[in-house]
């Protein structure tokens, strides 16, 4: 079966600088959404543009259902939906009007009504953009993408400065499309974003891809799917040996921070007693204690030593 | 229609022109207001009349009534001081002092005072009696076609399809690629060429109006003679448009800020503003730089205009002008085509 995407030791450097891009290989299968996460910088928008063949890559090769580009583009831009990280589309025209526009450009596409009516903007058709909402606006440009009715859907930080009702509503186009059979390939610096649209994500960092899977595989290999985080009152913390922490209960790692310490645990109810009985034993008293489900987030910083949002 | 990409992409650009005000007012509004307030200042006047002083003396009284007979002098008697003042003063052009003879004072090197002694003479030697050796008959010629105002009419829709050329490109695109909205555009199968197109016919639609606003205008406000068939005027106005066109796609072919886009095209401009014969004729400017203003397409244009609108000038007698636009015209086509930067 063919693949959605399919990329090659790709390299992009722009000249004089570091590589953007350093040596990536991705398959997508066809129906996949798949996601590329990494902290801003970490040459996401240069991946996916490069897919997308707005980018020529230094090195490497891509396929996108099996055609590549220089020789096959007309027919690609007709597969793929694009939604770039900033477009500001014509300001005075109306919803549907730019729908319009973009509806011609496509041999076949979809009935521009019905994709207006699909992105809930129905209400504000006659409406210039300019007097749309930023959800709005995101919602049109993904509408944009849709209406030649393609076959792989790109999408840049969709949901990047969105409000969390209008993320949850750019999600659900997202897993509508899926339902549909389309392929998906979208970039994202949130954690949860990915978890919860994404059957695979790569991260990535520094032009690299670090790790691949899907979420609830990569969360595993952090060996506890629980995160317990504690600090501690004064500076006691410090007589603290993180040796000695991964001895306890169920616990099978430690990682030391800034205020305190966090610990991936495999069974909470296990390691927590464990904690505190030991910590009384050290005679030190807990600022805070709290637990949470392990995320990309940990696994990011497992990986790089890093946080996401960090940088 | 409905569907067609090259269709929708010049609707679009109508549509976005017609929602800005001040870009219809820059575009329509500005050049009009420009002819009627220049038609204004420079609108023909009788010529002022030529103040003269005779000098008080018990003849001054019958010199000033025969002087008064001649509708271009006013004349008064003054006391020879103050007679002497006003010529100092500039507030005469002459004095005369009556007597056997008559005496002019006046400053031979002011134009005005040159041109009194020779009425005044003339006046009163006739009135003297002399009598001149050959009838000479006179014709006024104040006729349309010789004003300032004919003069500016070509002038300012050559340069407004110069300014409609380059701005109307020029700035659109510049303004597309920093939205990113070329680089949407090309990430669809939208043909490059379809988008080109839209520009140019937007363009040329918005060029017939100007023309046609600017004659009506010259036509109706300031009763100008239009020699030459519409066909021809907007054949030319066509070859021009499509010049600055060119032109205002070659400027914005690779800038990426507003800035850099408006520096290129005043640069482009500004000198032929000053001396492509828009408000003046080119002619005023030096023999050895005439080579140089006579290739420039602002110059071609305008005095192409100026044949067919105010002579009725045939297209055949243009072409050497017509040449020259299509020169620049193509020449920026290509390397525009050859730069351009989708994003």
């Amino acid at each position: 079966m063919t693949l959605a995407i399919c990329c090659r030791g790709l390299c992009k450097r722009y000249d004089g600088k570091v590589n953007a891009v350093n040596g990536l290989d991705l398959e997508v299968q066809v129906g996949e959404c798949f996601g590329l996460l990494g902290p801003n910088g970490a040459g996401k928008t240069t991946i996916i543009e490069i897919l997308e063949g707005l980018l020529e890559p230094t090195q490497g090769e891509v396929e996108i259902l099996g055609r590549r580009w220089g020789q096959d583009d007309l027919e690609l831009r007709e597969w793929l939906g694009i939604s770039l990280q900033e477009t500001r589309l014509p300001e005075k025209l109306t919803v549907r009007e730019v729908l319009a526009l973009f509806r011609s450009f496509y041999q076949k596409g979809r009935d521009p009504k019905e994709v207006i009516r699909q992105v809930e903007l129905s209400e504000k058709e006659s409406t210039w953009v300019n007097k749309l909402s930023g959800g709005q606006r995101q919602r049109l440009a993904v509408a944009c993408a849709l209406v030649g009715s393609p076959k792989v859907l790109f999408l840049d930080e969709p949901t990047t400065g969105l409000d969390p009702q209008s993320r949850r509503q750019l999600w659900d186009l997202i897993r509508e499309f899926k339902q549909q059979g389309g392929t998906i390939l979208l970039t994202t610096h949130y954690m949860d974003e990915a978890e919860r649209l994404c059957d695979r994500v790569a991260i990535v960092d520094r032009g690299k891809v670090i790790a691949i899977g899907s979420p609830a595989a990569m969360i595993a290999t952090l060996g506890g799917e629980h995160v317990v985080e504690f600090g501690l009152d004064v500076t006691i913390g410090q007589t603290l040996k993180a040796g000695r922490l991964a001895e306890l209960a169920s616990v099978t790692s430690v990682r030391s921070e800034a205020d305190g310490f966090s610990l991936h645990v495999q069974e909470p109810h296990l390691a927590i007693p464990a904690l505190i009985s030991y910590l009384h034993e050290m005679g030190v008293s807990l600022a805070r204690l709290t637990t949470r489900h392990a995320s990309l987030e940990d696994v990011f910083v497992k990986l790089t030593g890093r946080h996401l949002r960090e940088e | 229609m409905k569907n067609n990409p090259l269709w929708e992409l010049t609707l679009c650009r109508f549509r976005e022109f017609a929602r800005e005000p001040e870009v219809i007012f820059w575009v329509f509004g500005f050049p009009v207001l420009l002819a009627v307030g220049l038609g204004i200042a420079f609108r023909d006047r009788p010529p002022e009349k030529i103040f003269v002083a005779v000098a008080a003396h018990p003849q001054a009284p019958s010199v000033v009534e025969r002087l008064k007979r001649v509708q271009t002098l006013s004349a008064e008697i003054q006391d020879p001081q103050r007679a002497a003042s006003s010529l100092r003063l500039g507030k005469v052009a002459l004095v005369v002092v009556p007597g056997n003879s008559y005496e002019y004072r006046y400053d031979p090197t002011r134009p005005d005072s040159l041109l009194a002694r020779s009425i005044v003479d003339a006046a009163l030697q006739n009135a003297a009696g002399r009598k001149n050796p050959v009838n000479t008959v006179e014709k006024a010629i104040t006729e349309p076609g010789a004003r300032y105002i004919d003069f500016l009419i070509p002038g300012l829709l050559g340069m407004n399809l110069m300014g409609g050329g380059m701005w109307g490109i020029g700035f659109v695109i510049v303004d597309m690629r920093i939205k990113k909205l070329l680089k949407r555009m090309i990430a669809t199968p939208m043909r490059k060429a379809d988008f080109m197109l839209a520009m140019i016919m937007s363009r040329l639609t918005f060029m017939v109006a100007e023309v046609v606003l600017l004659l009506l205008v010259g036509r109706f406000v300031f009763g100008m003679i239009i020699q030459g068939s519409v066909a021809s005027i907007v054949t030319v106005a066509f070859f021009g448009s499509m010049c600055f066109t060119g032109m205002g796609l070659l400027v914005a072919s690779r800038a990426q800020k507003i800035e850099t886009v408006s520096g290129l095209m005043n640069l482009v401009m500004l000198p032929m503003y000053v001396v492509s014969g828009v408000f003046f004729s080119s002619e005023r400017f030096p023999k050895v730089f005439q080579p140089f203003i006579q290739a420039l397409p602002l110059t071609a244009l305008n005095d192409a205009l100026r044949s067919v609108i105010l002579e009725g000038a045939r297209l055949s007698t243009q072409v050497p002008h017509l040449a020259t636009l299509i020169l620049w015209g193509t020449l920026s086509f290509l390397l525009a085509l050859r730069w351009f930067r989708w994003n």
